[in-house]
């Protein structure tokens, strides 16, 4: 009677132990040995894990930022702050860097840039790229579908009224993930004082521009030679400002013929 | 021959997720996204093989000499859960990512009703040490495709325009049974 009981609970117990000492030996085996700066510098992370800074999550972001493989500074969601906490527990001075925040590069809304075929495919613009690149007739211009909006992490992106993403200045942390979803490379990263855009992307010559789009830039050249600061470029029939040298005096927004260069009234 | 009849019948026919109905909870816990259905897919066959070829042993070694079939469920338990014990260190030295993403379903492969259905089905079929293995390797693959094939379905779904009474649960469990529906198909074959 005593061994009905015994037996099974003796067995139970060794085969218990068994695994338990193997399991033992394992944890030795596969422990992952941490420096105990990491959780500290993790603790000052924002914890979003939006993959902006190039690793995956905050957790790899520490370990990289422990190692000196990251600089401190190197979190664009905690901008100065997070870096001088993080700086503080590696013991070393934090340079500060210019906030940066995204800018939808793109001014060829419902009303500007007509549209070559209506799509019904899914709601994605990665999707409606495939087919034929989109639906608009500029190739280069905003499809209009919002995957940047639905990878934002931050709620700084809305669709707009008329068919173009809007930024939430105050929200974006510039992580860049909507730039690095964005199929037509619409969205970029550009210092927070600069308020002066080539609100275009299209490179074509610039008769095309002019029938698939009435704000596009159509490589007149006329902002190069009216900018005091030489600050803009025409390469591929396309202006580029130069923001280390722009001074936001906007003389090229009024000289462009066609509006492509704005001034971001915030 | 046997074997091959195994394996066709563990991945296809007698799928564990869609004739069977086990293991659901993590079929629907970890398939939003592909990369982590993989992984689960990868960390769960570890898991179902091996603990078929342990859970063997103890059955025919230990258990049945001593006229302790009836330990059998708490036996296999106890060998499942060390099992994914020793998965779940594996990960996290291997791959601190899966390890997050896989979150809380990781140690919930101790409860996977497959893992363990698996295990008691090598048993009752009396098959031999080979073929239980197959057997597991074959449920554990059948479980992955499943899982894979359901997160891509499932990612799709994120992006389609679904009536609001049916988004989110409700589209994913329709899908779901939609699949099972299709895997019918293999029914039969053998």
């Amino acid at each position: 009677m005593i061994n009905a009981i015994l037996i099974p609970v003796v067995i139970l117990g060794v085969m218990g132990l068994i695994f338990g000492a193997g399991l033992a030996v394992a944890a030795k085996k596969f422990e992952v040995k941490q420096d105990e700066r990491i959780p500290l510098v993790r603790a000052e992370l924002p914890g979003a894990n939006c993959g902006g800074c190039g690793y995956p999550g905050c957790d790899a972001m520490a370990e990289a930022i422990v190692k000196g493989e990251a600089p401190a500074n190197g979190c664009p969601v905690g901008g100065a702050k997070v870096a001088e906490a993080v700086g503080k527990i590696l013991g070393e001075e934090v340079s500060e860097e210019e906030p940066k925040v995204a800018s939808v590069l793109c001014s060829g809304d419902c009303d500007h840039a007509p549209r070559r075929a209506e799509y019904y495919g899914l709601k994605d613009c990665n999707e409606a790229v495939i087919a034929n690149g989109g639906p608009k007739d500029c190739r280069f211009g905003c499809i209009g579908l919002g995957s940047c909006v639905n990878a934002c992490m931050f709620d700084a992106l809305s669709m707009g009224e008329k068919g173009l993403p809007v930024v939430n200045i105050e929200n974006c942390t510039a992580c860049g993930k909507c730039a690095a979803t964005c199929p037509k490379s619409i969205i970029d990263l550009i210092p927070k004082s600069q308020v002066i855009h080539v609100n275009c992307q299209s490179k074509e010559k610039g008769k095309i521009v002019r029938s698939s789009c009435s704000v596009g830039c159509i490589g007149c050249k006329a902002c190069t030679k009216v900018c005091p600061e030489e600050a803009i470029t025409v390469t591929d029939n396309l202006a580029k400002i130069d923001y280390e040298k722009c001074v936001q005096c906007g003389a090229c927004v009024e000289k462009c013929p066609t509006g492509a260069i704005v001034k971001e009234i915030r | 021959m046997k074997i091959l009849l195994i394996l066709v019948s563990g991945i296809f026919v007698n799928n564990f997720i869609l004739s069977k109905f086990l293991g659901i909870c993590p079929f629907l816990g970890v398939s939003k996204k592909l990369d982590t259905a993989v992984g689960m897919g990868v960390a769960v066959t570890f898991v179902m093989t091996l603990a078929s070829a342990i859970t063997y042993i103890v059955q025919y070694a230990i258990l049945n000499p001593l006229n302790l079939e009836y330990l059998q469920t708490i036996a296999f338990i106890l060998v499942i859960a060390a099992l994914v014990q020793f998965v779940e260190m594996v990960i996290k030295k291997t791959s601190p990512t899966l390890y997050m993403a896989l979150g809380v379903y990781l140690p919930l492969i101790t409860t996977n009703c497959a893992v363990l259905g698996v295990t008691i089905l090598n048993i009752q079929n009396e098959y031999n040490f080979i073929e239980t293995i197959i057997n597991g390797a074959a449920g554990a693959l059948g479980f992955t495709l499943a899982i894979v094939l359901f997160a891509g379905v499932r990612e799709r779904l994120e992006l389609s325009d679904i009536p609001k009474p049916l988004q989110g649960f409700s589209i994913a469990l329709i899908s779901a049974s939609l699949m099972a529906i299709s895997f019918l198909g293999f029914s039969g074959m053998i």
